[in-house]
């Protein structure tokens, strides 16, 4: 077969989204922010740990946001990165004694390491050809976990526990709600920081690259650079919640990070909206809460409700909860007008 | 030496089941130009209701000719009801709707049939084929079944008119368009022979992997290793590429010092960013050059 030239009417990857279109107001945010700072106050232990893991699964989504919505590149294998930060938090912890809260910038180097890695060759690929190799990572990320080889620390099928952390200064607040706040904190650390990324030098080649490669490059944009480097944060990020989430849960397995984890973290960013920082709360709590919702009315129909959801999601408000946010501002704008 | 020719006839036939599913991958991606990451849940869906009609009493080539009818029809439903609406929406949604379909279909099959895993006949038996030791019966058919498939597929698109025209849509939608060619219709039947050849696939394997909601996951993977390697744009080099992964995995697991079961997964990860890295279009694949 000859290389025949082939005039390619692509549609692009993933619609651009404005910059200022990216994030919320500052009002807005404070009011979010002081909400979540007082739920504690007002829930049962059990709410408060499903807070926390809302927190970190929004922090999952939130650098997969970043990857996507900002650079324009896809990733169903966030699983995995995930999975390298909850081990190396367990480890660190469990077998080096270090102090938790050290252990997650350590996760999320070395997360931007392994993504930064396999950034490499993965920049050469586009859509759909990334979607295959990151799928491919989510799938073989359990069994190279469960491999004998590493089994001195990672514990092998039977994992690791963790044990959770007391809250320091002798305060007189539950473990649960110390990790609660501890969780928040880091959280709004790396929201200011993945704002302020996306608002940078850096974020604006991002976006360049996601909207027009060639344009980006003619531009003077070193395409590849970037492009990792989008792989290598967003890795990272994962990571961090990864740890996190190894310290919130007290327990790491193999089998807790397969391609499933991957496709929850990939639909709630299709249900925060692409490309919306403040939706990917929004798609974390679609994700921890609709399989509560969806179990009780039948077991095992979690993955059926899931898929429905999604394809609505698709058909009806393609743009997610960004959508809806911003029919709701309109509504409100006419409604002050009368 | 008996064992080195032992291991390429297994892998010829395990080999055998990765053309198939590579075969159906690339069958969509040259109508779409998406992969379908659903591909291994349809099959699997078709392999229950094969295993559902036989235990209803139907014999197992009754069975066999029923599941492909309604692959076949389940195949065009969905491109229809689900894939058309999307054809010029971003990759992002095109992706998400084939994360939906996996997952409704594997949970589906879940409540449906549960998740323990089932038995599942074997029309050619599993004694020594020919009197020999190095592949069983059974193995024996998975590769005589496919080589039918192939020939049954290569008399179709060379020899028919409806063959001609799907190829015509594949390549040139628009002078298709032009000439009078259905170019909509071709895809929906496209996914329709695509899904089909899905469930010859999980048929096939089922009695090897048995019968369970996830059992497609590791032969999808491969089915994309296989793909990839003969070129996502060549059907042929799909075929080729399903046999070639299938002996590397069986010499691999038996000539690697630690490379076993376990490892399954991780070498289709390094097989495919290997050939992604080193030759992006495949072996058989064609270079698709971009007018900016």
């Amino acid at each position: 077969m000859s290389a025949i030239e082939d005039v390619v009417t692509e549609a692009p990857a993933v619609e651009a989204v404005p910059k200022r279109a990216m994030t919320l107001g500052a009002g807005t945010s404070l009011v979010v922010l002081a909400l979540l700072f007082l739920v504690p106050i007002f829930a049962k232990n059990f709410i408060i740990f499903q807070m926390t893991m809302l927190l970190i699964y929004g922090l999952a989504v939130l650098a997969l946001n970043i990857l996507t919505g900002g650079s324009g590149q896809f990733s169903l294998g966030q699983s995995a990165f995930y999975a390298i930060g909850a081990y190396t938090s367990a480890i660190l912890m469990e077998q080096y004694n270090v102090n938790y809260a050290l252990t997650l910038p350590i996760a999320g180097v070395i997360c931007f390491g392994a993504g930064f890695l396999f950034g490499q060759p993965a920049l050469r690929l586009s859509g759909v050809y990334l979607a295959l190799a990151t799928f491919a990572l989510a799938t073989a990320m359990p069994q190279l976990l469960k491999l004998n080889f590493f089994e001195k620390w990672t514990g092998g099928v039977q994992g690791l526990v963790v044990t959770k952390p007391d809250a320091p200064f002798s305060l007189h607040i539950s473990q649960d709600t110390w990790l609660y706040y501890f969780t928040l904190a880091v959280v709004v650390a790396i929201y200011i920081f993945s704002v302020n990324l996306l608002r940078s030098r850096s974020g604006r080649a991002f976006m360049a690259i996601r909207d027009n490669e060639i344009a980006a490059s003619a531009m003077g944009i070193d395409v590849a650079l970037y492009k990792t480097l989008a792989f290598g944060v967003s890795a990272g990020i994962t990571g961090v919640a990864g740890g996190l989430g190894a310290i919130a849960v007290q327990f790491v397995a193999p089998d807790s990070y397969t391609i499933t984890l991957a496709i929850s973290l990939f639909l709630g960013m299709v249900v925060g909206g692409v490309g919306w920082l403040p939706g990917s709360i929004v798609g974390a709590a679609f994700i921890i809460f609709v399989p509560n919702i969806a179990e009780s009315i039948s077991k095992g129909l979690s993955g059926a409700v899931f898929g429905v959801l999604l394809f609505l999601i698709i058909f009806l408000v393609p743009h997610g909860a960004r959508q809806v946010a911003v029919v709701c501002q309109q509504a409100l704008g006419r409604l002050r007008k009368m | 030496m008996e064992l080195f020719t032992n291991q390429i006839l297994a892998g010829i036939a395990t080999g055998a089941i990765y053309a198939c599913m590579a075969l159906a991958v690339v069958m969509i991606y040259q109508a779409i130009d998406h992969l379908n990451f659903a591909q291994g849940e349809m099959a699997m869906f078709s392999t229950f209701i094969s295993w559902q009609l036989m235990q209803w009493g139907i014999p197992y080539w009754g069975a066999f000719v029923l599941t492909l009818a309604f692959g076949f029809v389940g195949g065009i439903a969905i491109e229809r009801l689900l894939f058309k609406p999307l054809a010029k929406a971003p990759i992002l949604t095109n992706v998400a709707g084939f994360i939906a379909l996996y997952s409704i279909i594997n949970s589906c099959a879940g409540l449906i049939w549960d998740f323990t895993i089932k038995q599942y006949p074997t029309p050619f038996g599993s004694s020594p084929f020919l009197g020999s030791q190095l592949i069983s019966t059974h193995q024996a058919g998975m590769i005589g079944v496919t080589i039918l498939l192939l020939i049954g597929l290569y008399v179709f698109f060379q020899f028919t008119r409806i063959g001609l025209a799907m190829r015509a849509a594949a390549s040139l939608p628009e002078s298709a368009r032009l000439v009078g060619i259905n170019t909509s219709w071709m895809i929906a039947l496209g996914w329709g022979m695509a899904a089909a050849i899905g469930s010859i696939a999980g048929m096939l394997i089922a009695p090897v992997v048995f019968l369970e909601p996830n059992m497609m996951g590791g032969v999808l993977l491969y089915g994309f290793a296989a793909a990839v390697l003969g070129g996502l744009t060549s059907p042929f080099g799909a075929v080729v590429g399903g046999f070639l992964v299938g002996i590397f995995e069986n010499l691999a697991g038996t000539y690697i010092p630690g490379v076993g079961n376990e490892l399954k997964l991780p070498i289709a990860l390094a097989l495919i960013i290997t050939v992604l890295v080193v030759k992006p279009a495949g072996l058989f694949g064609r270079h698709i050059v971009k007018r900016v």
